[in-house]
């Protein structure tokens, strides 16, 4: 294994809007287990970015604690990135978005940062309506302390250790759902073709996005018990759509069939085509989602794909009434009363 | 005298009333949740408007309804403006629950004002106070029909009735109803009507004033009445804070609303009627320092509040901030502990949590407040300290100075101040610069460069982490990027010692033997004890911290003087504890005098501890 990163890269790679490279939204040297599922989601993520021309400054990347949460320093590295403490990154982000609106949030999170430690957490800042990407990288274990359950495993699978998981899974997405996330989606880490369409729609969403990715753990959960498996995972996985994301001014070319196909504008423009293979698939209705999420892990079956999406949810800084400025670009004579007013405000105390 | 106490149900002969003018107690007792803390400002407000100092303060219940509370209001010309203690003068008891314990109360010659609807027993009789009997209720009863108005109006007859009682100044007391009812003019007749009440049974019962009397001065100097909250918040606002995230807690609850209610008034954008601020109410004490902490990270002005038990829950983000080097301000409204203690009492017992918050070697920048204008001045100075040194600035006020009306001098504002942002690279500073590490202490002040998010496409950006870090912030394991690092940081809080406000030394021509220390609130009960120590022979110089990282005054002081005291509220002597340990002092040298039952500390028990203190060495003394 390499510790050192090679800059060589062909001279004539192809070039995005910005004029940059696939590898100019590259980050330092992974140093996660070979075969991570969350290497694979970097890897997307930086395809996405290079295919939308994101400026790379204007990402923050945000991360709590676990395996996951390192990820971010994987990809982008001229994108600002905080990897803060186990469970707190929704608040984090939250501050951080208040501070600054124009940044684009993308944030890494991992099931024991966001289904236990911050559980809370996760839940405000869906409710809050942060504008923000908010990906769980999901493999049902906890990583970095090798192996134990995480509240996001199954009911009766067994760790690498043989420990059993006595309680139901907490499902993300279905809280996510719940709770009013105004874009949810499934997927997997194994399967770029759906993945990198759902990160784009998801970063061209203004509200909050939510993305549970599973994500096998080689090293702690890819054993013949697991639900969290790559073997597992392709065996049962299933979805009601395939997803196309067509950016803006950019002219559709992929075939429809009238009725199995929807198209919906997203809030730039964009426009994420759903094909439909599932008659009944419904992205309109959160309720409907969580149906059909549970009726699919009756069956055995991981459903994926786009769950949810309203585009035209207002975000927080719309329902807060924030001025368009960044608060953190406002200047002392904006924000600073001055003498005069303060010697009325004595008067109130006389 | 024979309109005065008619109805006392013994006949033996009073003991002689209290005499006083000006300087004096009145201690109310009442049930909470029904308005008898307006009233009972109403009347605070003005024995002030008559240029009197005041200084009041409400001992309220953890509760919402039906809980006995107290406000105690201490009139002083001599400005003695800290918790008197002792029994009262006069004592205003309005509930039946609290009632025997109130008599009690009251000081020996004093006044007991209660509701003569019912009779008091005879365990309730003392011969030697004055009972002043006003059937309260019965005249509620028969001028009001509405039952809220029977409990409100109760309040604001026993104002008008202190007002006759005490030679207090009607046109004053009617002017602050006018003022009180601004825009909701139909209730300006009622209350002025319900204060007629009181005044004109007062007037016709009993020989008014009383021998314990008000008399107009001119002693204000121009000083507010304010609680310490309100200042935080409005120093937050003056300060530049646009990032809130906050979570309820007595006693620094109101910092936030303060803070709030201000901006909606001076931090609208007139043009398109947007807020230039964001809040927050967080899902709890992690998140809201959390949000605070992000803001930072991302150059805005960001700040939390919280009491105690927020303190503990925030002690991990406290550590995050100070090792990953973030600005973040926290208003810690000290309240009693541990755990959820006495929430509605004060203390100073969050001073050793908060300057080493976290785990692991941190040391955090703390400002202690005095008085409603320094929370003011310090709150607003604190946003600069943290942007200067890229660290946590914690204020240090407590439930006495943040919910009580204190009489204060004026907040200030010099607009020739400019916020101080400290090292954050521009664009083009980035584009000057050949190399930039986050962590390369270039100026050898432990304080190194930041960058913020979105500034430059190319240069400046890194990754903000919680673990140890090399000076380019990328990751690291090396012992002796390590402890070059963790180095950097305590020459940066040395670097600190210098920039915080210095300590207040109040110090003679000659240096006294005898050094008092002490910090925030305490500062009320200076003055008075100092006069009271001269009156035994002993002067005394005094010094007042006012930050943490310490300066060498501080030491010089202590090195100054043969006695040196030092006051806290608080068990465990705290700022002892940090005094020693920083400063290498031998704890002995160090005489504490702790305070810590939950009520604002007295001169009175100061004095009583450096005497009792001195008695034991001198007889020791003369033992050995």
């Amino acid at each position: 294994m390499s510790f050192v990163k090679s800059k060589f890269h062909h001279p004539r790679l192809k070039v995005n809007d910005l004029g940059l490279t696939y590898r100019d939204y590259e980050g330092a040297l992974s140093t996660l287990c070979a075969g991570c599922g969350h290497d694979a989601i970097t890897s997307a993520l930086i395809q996405a970015c290079y295919e939308l021309s994101i400026s790379p400054h204007k990402v923050a990347k945000m991360s709590g604690i676990g395996c996951s949460s390192k990820a971010p320093n994987y990809f982008m590295n001229k994108a600002h990135g905080f990897n803060s403490v186990h469970g707190r990154m929704p608040s984090v982000t939250t501050g951080a978005n208040m501070a600054n609106q124009d940044l684009l949030y993308l944030a890494m999170s991992g099931d024991g940062d966001s289904a236990s430690i911050g559980f809370g957490q996760f839940a405000h800042v869906v409710r809050r309506q942060l504008n923000m990407v908010y990906i769980v990288a999901n493999n049902g274990v906890y990583g970095l302390t090798k192996g134990q359950l995480a509240a996001t495993a199954d009911k009766g699978v067994k760790n690498k250790a043989g420990e059993l998981s006595l309680f139901k899974d907490i499902d993300l997405c279905i809280m996510a759902l719940q709770l009013g996330a105004s874009f949810v989606a499934r997927s997997f880490s194994g399967d770029k073709k759906q993945l990198i369409p759902l990160l784009k729609a998801a970063m061209s969403h203004q509200g909050f996005a939510f993305i549970d990715i599973i994500s096998p753990c080689v090293t702690f959960n890819n054993h013949p018990d697991s639900t969290r498996s790559y073997d597992y995972v392709h065996d049962h996985i299933t979805t009601g759509a395939v997803a196309d994301f067509v950016p803006i001014k950019t002219d559709i070319t992929t075939d429809c069939n009238e009725g199995d196909c929807e198209d919906i504008c997203l809030h730039d423009g964009s426009i994420m085509r759903i094909h439909k293979l599932d008659k009944n698939y419904d992205t309109h209705n959160a309720s409907n989602a969580i149906i059909d999420i549970e009726a699919h892990k009756k069956k055995g079956e991981i459903l994926t794909g786009l769950l949810h999406l309203k585009p035209t949810v207002s975000h927080f800084h719309e329902i807060n009434n924030t001025c368009d400025i960044p608060l953190n670009r406002l200047e002392q004579e904006v924000l600073c009363p001055g003498s005069r007013i303060l010697a009325g405000i004595n008067d109130s105390f006389r | 005298m024979n309109k005065h106490n008619e109805k006392l149900l013994h006949n033996k002969p009073l003991a002689p009333a209290c005499q006083a003018t000006n300087e004096f107690v009145v201690r109310f007792a009442n049930t909470n949740g029904t308005g008898s803390a307006s009233a009972n400002n109403m009347f605070a407000k003005a024995i002030l408007r008559m240029g009197i100092p005041v200084s009041a303060k409400n001992i309220f219940p953890s509760n919402i309804q039906g809980m006995p509370t107290w406000y105690e209001v201490r009139i002083s010309e001599k400005n003695y403006l800290g918790r008197r203690g002792g029994d009262s003068e006069l004592v205003v008891a309005m509930n039946s629950q609290s009632i025997d314990d109130d008599i009690l109360s009251v000081k020996t010659g004093g006044y007991l004002l209660y509701d003569s609807s019912r009779s008091l027993n005879e365990k309730q009789i003392r011969d030697d106070i004055h009972y002043l009997g006003i059937p309260i209720s019965a005249i509620c009863l028969k001028e009001y029909s509405n039952p809220r108005q029977r409990q409100l109006f109760k309040n604001v007859i026993y104002v008008g009735a202190l007002a006759a009682l005490l030679n207090m100044d009607f046109t004053i007391l009617k002017g602050l109803v006018r003022d009180q009812f601004k825009g909701k003019e139909k209730l300006i007749t009622p209350n002025i009507y319900a204060l007629e009440l009181g005044y004109q049974y007062a007037n016709q019962q009993f020989i008014c004033p009383l021998p314990i009397k008000v008399e107009a001065r001119d002693l204000l100097n121009n000083r507010i009445m304010v609680d310490g909250n309100t200042g935080s918040g409005l120093g937050a606002v003056y300060g530049g804070a646009t990032v809130v995230g906050w979570y309820p807690i007595t006693p620094s609850t109101s910092v936030v609303e303060k803070f709030a209610s201000y901006c909606n008034r001076l931090r609208i954008d007139p043009a398109t009627g947007k807020k230039n601020y964001a809040i927050v109410q967080a899902e709890d004490e992690l998140a809201a320092i959390g949000m605070a902490i992000g803001g930072g990270w991302n150059g805005a002005r960001a700040f939390t509040a919280t009491s105690g038990p927020g303190v503990s829950l925030m002690a991990e983000f406290l550590g995050l901030a100070y090792f990953t080097e973030i600005p973040v301000v926290l208003v810690d409204v000290q309240r009693a502990g541990p755990s959820t203690g006495m929430p509605t009492r004060t203390q100073q017992s969050d001073v050793l949590c908060c300057a080493y918050a976290s785990h692991g070697d941190t040391k955090q920048i703390l400002l202690f407040p005095e008085n409603p204008t320094e929370c003011f001045e310090l709150t607003a100075q604190a946003f600069d300290l943290a942007d200067q040194f890229q660290t946590p600035v914690i204020i240090m006020s407590d439930l006495d100075l943040g919910m009580n009306d204190h009489l204060t001098p004026e907040f200030a504002w010099d607009d020739k101040n400019k916020y101080q942002l400290g090292k954050v690279l521009s664009a083009q500073q980035l584009d000057e610069l050949e190399v930039y590490g986050r962590y390369l202490d270039t100026d050898g002040d432990g304080v190194c460069y930041r960058t913020l998010p979105g500034t430059h496409p190319d240069k400046g950006a890194y990754f903000n982490r919680g673990t140890s870090r090399n000076h380019f912030a990328g990751y690291t394991e090396k012992s002796a990027e390590y402890v070059d690092n963790m180095d950097r940081l305590t020459k940066k809080f040395i670097t600190a010692s210098q920039f915080v406000p210095k300590p207040v030394i109040k110090q003679g021509k000659k240096v006294a033997k005898i050094g008092l220390i002490y910090y925030g609130t305490t500062s009320h009960a200076i003055t008075e004890t100092i006069d009271h120590l001269k009156d035994h022979g002993l002067s005394a110089d005094t010094l007042r911290i006012k930050a943490f990282p310490f300066n060498e005054q501080l030491e010089q002081f202590i090195d100054a003087h043969q006695q040196v005291f030092l006051i806290e509220q608080n068990r465990d002597a705290q700022m002892k504890s940090i005094i020693v340990n920083e400063c290498q002092i031998d704890p002995n040298k160090i005489n504490a005098v702790l305070h810590f039952n939950g009520l604002p500390i007295t001169s009175r028990f100061i004095e009583q501890q450096i005497l009792a203190c001195l008695a034991t060495q001198s007889a020791n003394k003369q033992a050995s």
